[in-house]
C-alpha cells in the first residue's frame, strides 16, 4: 500500500474508532443511570445461591430485598456494561491500526506531532483502562475515561490535524521511541487517575453530606476505595513521568548541548513532576491525606494538561512541534 | 511552654499578661531547625519552588533567548525595569529561586540525616515481639491441624524466609519481618536528589557552552577568542579549553518539498573534518541533529543554519576592496536572511550595503521581497547602498549584522530615488558618481555550531538514575510484618494464628496471609507423610 492510501486508511479507522467509543460511552452512561447500586449488586451472586437452596428469607412479603423488576433492571443494566466493554475493545483495535497505519505511511514512529500526540496519547488511556479492567472492576470508570479520550481524538481531527509526513531532523532519534513512549504512557495512567479523583471527590462529598445525590454514584465504590485507587494511579505513573523527563534530558544534551535548559515544555514538566511530588507527600503527612491531597492531584493534572496545550501551541520553545499551522 | 518554668529571675517578674520570655538563641535555632526540617515546611517549600518556576516559562529569559528579552523591554518601558530589577528575566538564576530550592535542600537533609540513622537501627534490629492477641490485628488467621505445633513452627521458619522475610523466633510465636528496602529507597531518593544538584552545581562551575557560526569553506580552533559567543562557569580556565580544530567543507539541507509542511526542514548534515589536536591527523565526520560529534571531554552540536551571500566590492579606484561570504541572519519565512556588507577599506568613502537574500524570491505587492522555499531554487539579493563613516573604529561595539547609518548617507539614483536592485548571481550592482560596484558572486550555506564541555554531566546522570531506582523501591516495595503462633490447645490439636501488619498504602496483606497459610498446609502434609523435607530443598532449588 502507498504511503497515502496508509494515510487515508489510518484515518476512516481513527473516524470509525470514534463512533464506536461514542456508542460504548453511552452505554456506559447507561448502566450508571439505570444500574442498581454496587453494594447491592456485590450481593447477587449470594442471592442466588441462596434462591437454590429455596431460602425462606426471600418469600417473606414486603422484604427489602430487590424486587423482580429490579433484577431484570439490573441485569439489563448490566448487559448494557459488558456491551459497553466490547465495545471498547472494538474501538480500541480500529484505533489501534488507525496509529500503526499512520506510522507505516510515515515509516517511523507515529508521535511527531501534536495530532500524532494526541491519536498516540488517547490509545494508551483506552488501553490502560482495558488493561486495568482485567484486574480489577472498574467498569464505573468507562463514561470518565471515554470521554476525555473523545474529546482528544474530537481535538486531534478537527483542530490539530497534520498530514502525515516525515519528521524535522531534530526529532530524528531513537529517544523519540524512548522518551515521548514513557510521557504518553505516564499522561494515560494520569489521566485515569485525574478520573479516579474526580469521583472521589464527588462521592467523598456525598458521603460526608449523606443525601446520596447524585444516585448514579451509587454505582461506584466507597469514597475511601476510590483514593486508595487513585493513589495507587499516581504512584504508578510518577517514576514512569521521572523516567520521561530523564529520558528527556538525556535527549536535550545530545540534541542541544545541555540537558537541561529551562525551555518551558522542560519548565512545565518539572511543574508536573513538583506537584504530583507533593501529592505523594502530603498524603503522608497527617492533615493533608484525603480531600486536600486530592486536589494537590488535580492541580498536578491540570499542569500536565497546559504543558501540553499551552506550552505547545502558544509558549514559543524548543519543543515546538505542534506542527499546527 | 515548658520552658517558661525554667525562666530566671528577672523575667519573673514580668506581668503575666506579657508575651511569654524570648526564645534564648539556641532555643530559637532549634525551633527554627524543627519548623524548617518539618514535613509541612517541606511541602509549602516544594510549593513555592514549583510556583517559582512559572515565570521562567512565560516571561522571555535572558539564557534561552535574550533578543525576546530585548524585544520585551523595548515594548515594556514601565514593566521591563522592574522585571529586571526582580530577575525576572533570569529567573532560574535568581537570587530568590536560589533561596527557595537551597533552603528546600536544607529540609530534606534535615529529615533523611535522622531518619537514616533511625533506618540503620532499624536494619540491625529483629522483628518485634508477637503481640499477646494476634486476631485484632488489621489481618489475622486462624485454624487447628494435627500436626505438633514444633512441626508447624519449622515449617513457618521455612516459608517466611524462602518468601524473603526475616524471621526471629521467640517461643511459640515467630515474628517476622520484610520491606526494609522502602526506607531504603526513600532515603537514596532523597540523597540522590543532593548529588543531583551537585552534579549541575559542578558543570556549572567548570563547564563551558560557545556557539560560533562556520561558513562553508572556512574553519574554526577552539580557542575563546574564535567564538562569536561564550559561556563558562566561575571555576574554568582558558587553558582547559580541548585544542581541537575543524573544518567545514558542505553543508546538505533538505526540504519538504510539497504538502502542508511544505519548506520544513527534513535533514542536516554537516560535512567536516577535525584534529582533536593539533598533532593529530584531520578525520572526517559527518555532523547532524542529535548526532553531535565528541572530542575529548567536549561536544560539537549542530544548532542551526544559513546562507552567506559571497560579494566581491570594486572602490572608485577600481581595486576589490572586499570578497568573502558574508552570513546573513535567517530571520524571515522560507529562509530569507538579513544581513550587511562593511567595506571600511573603501576610497574615498567608506561603503555599507544592507540586504535581504531569497533563496526562492518572489516579489510580494504588500511585502516586497519574500522568498516562498527555503532551498536555493530562485536565489536573489536585494542591496542598498550607503557611503560615509561606517563607524566600526569608534570603539563603540556594534552587530555584524546591522548597519549604523547615523554617520552615512544612502547612495541614490539620479532622480533621487534610493538606489535598490535585486542581484542574481554574477550580476553586478554598480554606484552613481563612480564610488565602484558590488557583484553577488554566489552563496555559501553556514553552520551554527555549538561547542559544550559538563564535567558534571555523568554525575547528574548517575544521580538521577539513582534517584529512579530509590524512588522504585520506596513507592513499590511493601513493608509488612508477619506473626505465626503454633500452640497445642484442645484435644492435642494445634491452633496455628496467623495475623500480619502493613506499614504501606494498598493491599495484598489478606493474599499474603492466605498464601503464607497454604505453605504451611504444603509443610504439614509433608511431614504427615514422613516424606517433609522433599518439598523444602526442592523449592530452594529453583
Amino acid at each position: 500500500m502507498s504511503s497515502e492510501s496508509l494515510a487515508g486508511l489510518s484515518n476512516d479507522l481513527l473516524y470509525s474508532a470514534m463512533a464506536v467509543y461514542a456508542v460504548a460511552m453511552y452505554c456506559y452512561a447507561a448502566e450508571l443511570a439505570f444500574g442498581t447500586p454496587r453494594r447491592r449488586s456485590a450481593e447477587l451472586p449470594d442471592r442466588e445461591l441462596v434462591a437454590v437452596g429455596a431460602s425462606p428469607a426471600y418469600d417473606v412479603p414486603g422484604s427489602t430485598v430487590a424486587t423482580d423488576e429490579d433484577a431484570t433492571r439490573q441485569s439489563k443494566a448490566s448487559r448494557l456494561g459488558r456491551v459497553a466493554v466490547s465495545l471498547t475493545v472494538l474501538a480500541f483495535a480500529l484505533h489501534a491500526g488507525s496509529v500503526l497505519s499512520r506510522g507505516l505511511s510515515a515509516g517511523r514512529a507515529p508521535w511527531g506531532n501534536m495530532f500524532e500526540f494526541s491519536t498516540t496519547g488517547a490509545l494508551a488511556v483506552t488501553g490502560i483502562f482495558l488493561i486495568l479492567m482485567t484486574r480489577r472492576d472498574i467498569r464505573y470508570l468507562g463514561l470518565f475515561v471515554l470521554a476525555p479520550v473523545l474529546l482528544t481524538l474530537g481535538a486531534a481531527v478537527t483542530v490539530l490535524y497534520t498530514e502525515s509526513e516525515q519528521l524535522v531532523p531534530a526529532l530524528k532519534s531513537v529517544w523519540l521511541l524512548i522518551h515521548v513512549t514513557a510521557a504518553i504512557i505516564a499522561s494515560g495512567i494520569l489521566t485515569i487517575g485525574f478520573a479516579q479523583t474526580i469521583c472521589f471527590l464527588v462521592q467523598d462529598r456525598r458521603e460526608h453530606r449523606g443525601d446520596g445525590s447524585p444516585a448514579f454514584m451509587d454505582r461506584f465504590p466507597d469514597a475511601a476505595t476510590l483514593d486508595r485507587a487513585a493513589y495507587r494511579m499516581h504512584a504508578f505513573a510518577f517514576p514512569i513521568w521521572t523516567f520521561a523527563v530523564i529520558a528527556g534530558a538525556i535527549w536535550a544534551e545530545n540534541a542541544w548541548g545541555r540537558y537541561w535548559g529551562w525551555d518551558p515544555k522542560e519548565t512545565w514538566a518539572f511543574i508536573t513532576w513538583m506537584v504530583y511530588a507533593i501529592y505523594l507527600h502530603a498524603r503522608s503527612t497527617t492533615g493533608w491525606r484525603g480531600r486536600k491531597a486530592s486536589y494537590i492531584a488535580l492541580i498536578g493534572y491540570t499542569t500536565f494538561l497546559f504543558n501540553y496545550v499551552a506550552v505547545n501551541l502558544w509558549l514559543n520553545g524548543l519543543h515546538s512541534y505542534a506542527g499546527v499551522g | 511552654m515548658a520552658g517558661s518554668t525554667l525562666t530566671t529571675g528577672p523575667q519573673l517578674d514580668r506581668d503575666p499578661d506579657e508575651r511569654p520570655p524570648a526564645m534564648r538563641p539556641v532555643e530559637f535555632a532549634r525551633w527554627t531547625w524543627r519548623q524548617l526540617t518539618s514535613m509541612r515546611t517541606a511541602l509549602v517549600l516544594l510549593f513555592l519552588l514549583t510556583l517559582a518556576a512559572v515565570p521562567g516559562s512565560i516571561v522571555p529569559q535572558t539564557g534561552a533567548n535574550p533578543v525576546r528579552v530585548e524585544q520585551f523591554k523595548a515594548a515594556h518601558k514601565v514593566l521591563g525595569p522592574w522585571y529586571d530589577r526582580l530577575s525576572l528575566f533570569n529567573v532560574y538564576a535568581a537570587p530568590w529561586f536560589a533561596a527557595i530550592y537551597l533552603l528546600l535542600f536544607v529540609s530534606l537533609a534535615g529529615c533523611v540525616v535522622p531518619r537514616s540513622r533511625a533506618h540503620l537501627a532499624t536494619l540491625r534490629s529483629r522483628p518485634p515481639d508477637a503481640p499477646r492477641h494476634l486476631d485484632r490485628m488489621p489481618e489475622s488467621q486462624r485454624w487447628t491441624t494435627d500436626a505438633d505445633a514444633a512441626s508447624v513452627g519449622a515449617a513457618a521458619v521455612r516459608v517466611l524466609r524462602d518468601r524473603r522475610y526475616r524471621v526471629e523466633v521467640r517461643g511459640d510465636a515467630i515474628s517476622a519481618e520484610k520491606g526494609y528496602l522502602r526506607e531504603t529507597g526513600n532515603l537514596v531518593f532523597h540523597v540522590a536528589l543532593v548529588l543531583l544538584l551537585l552534579g549541575v552545581g559542578v558543570g556549572k562551575l567548570y563547564g563551558y557552552k560557545g556557539s560560533v557560526l562556520v561558513v562553508e569553506g572556512s574553519g574554526f580552533a577552539n580557542t575563546v577568542t574564535s567564538y562569536d559567543n561564550f559561556g563558562s562557569g566561575a571555576a574554568f580556565q582558558d587553558s582547559d579549553l580541548t585544542p581541537f580544530s575543524l573544518r567545514l567543507h558542505r553543508l546538505d539541507v533538505r526540504y519538504q518539498a510539497s504538502g502542508d509542511q511544505r519548506g520544513a526542514p527534513r535533514d542536516f548534515e554537516a560535512h567536516l573534518t577535525y584534529r582533536p589536536d593539533p598533532d593529530s591527523r584531520p578525520r572526517s565526520y559527518d555532523l547532524r541533529v542529535n548526532h553531535p560529534l565528541g572530542i575529548g571531554g567536549d561536544k560539537v552540536f549542530l544548532l542551526a543554519n544559513g546562507y552567506a551571500p559571497v560579494f566581491t566590492v570594486r572602490d572608485s579606484t577600481g581595486h576589490v576592496v572586499f570578497d568573502g561570504p558574508v552570513p546573513f541572519l535567517p530571520d524571515r519565512p522560507q529562509g530569507g536572511s538579513e544581513g550587511v556588507v562593511k567595506v571600511p577599506g573603501a576610497q574615498p568613502d567608506q561603503l555599507g550595503f544592507s540586504g535581504l537574500f531569497m533563496p526562492t524570491a518572489a516579489l510580494d505587492l504588500q511585502l516586497g521581497p519574500v522568498s516562498t522555499y527555503p532551498d536555493t531554487r530562485r536565489p536573489r539579493v536585494f542591496l542598498n547602498a550607503w557611503y560615509g563613516d561606517l563607524g566600526t573604529d569608534s570603539g563603540v561595539p556594534q552587530s555584524v549584522y546591522k548597519l549604523v547609518t547615523t554617520h552615512m548617507t544612502q547612495i541614490r539614483n539620479a532622480d533621487g530615488s534610493p538606489l535598490a536592485k535585486a542581484l542574481a548571481p554574477r550580476q553586478e550592482m554598480s554606484l552613481p558618481d563612480g564610488r565602484g560596484s558590488i557583484r553577488f558572486d554566489g552563496v555559501r550555506r553556514f553552520a551554527t555550531l555549538q561547542v559544550s564541555h559538563d564535567p558534571g554531566k555523568p554525575w547528574a546522570l548517575g544521580a538521577a538514575a539513582l534517584a529512579l531506582v530509590g524512588l522504585l523501591l520506596s513507592l513499590f516495595v511493601r513493608r509488612r510484618r508477619i506473626w505465626v503462633r503454633a500452640r497445642t490447645g484442645a484435644a492435642g490439636r494445634t491452633l496455628v494464628e496467623v495475623a500480619g501488619l502493613s506499614r504501606t498504602e494498598g493491599d495484598g496483606l489478606a493474599d499474603e496471609l492466605s498464601e503464607i497459610r497454604a505453605g504451611l498446609r504444603l509443610g504439614e502434609v509433608g511431614d504427615d507423610s514422613g516424606s517433609g523435607p522433599a518439598i523444602g530443598p526442592a523449592d530452594e532449588e529453583d
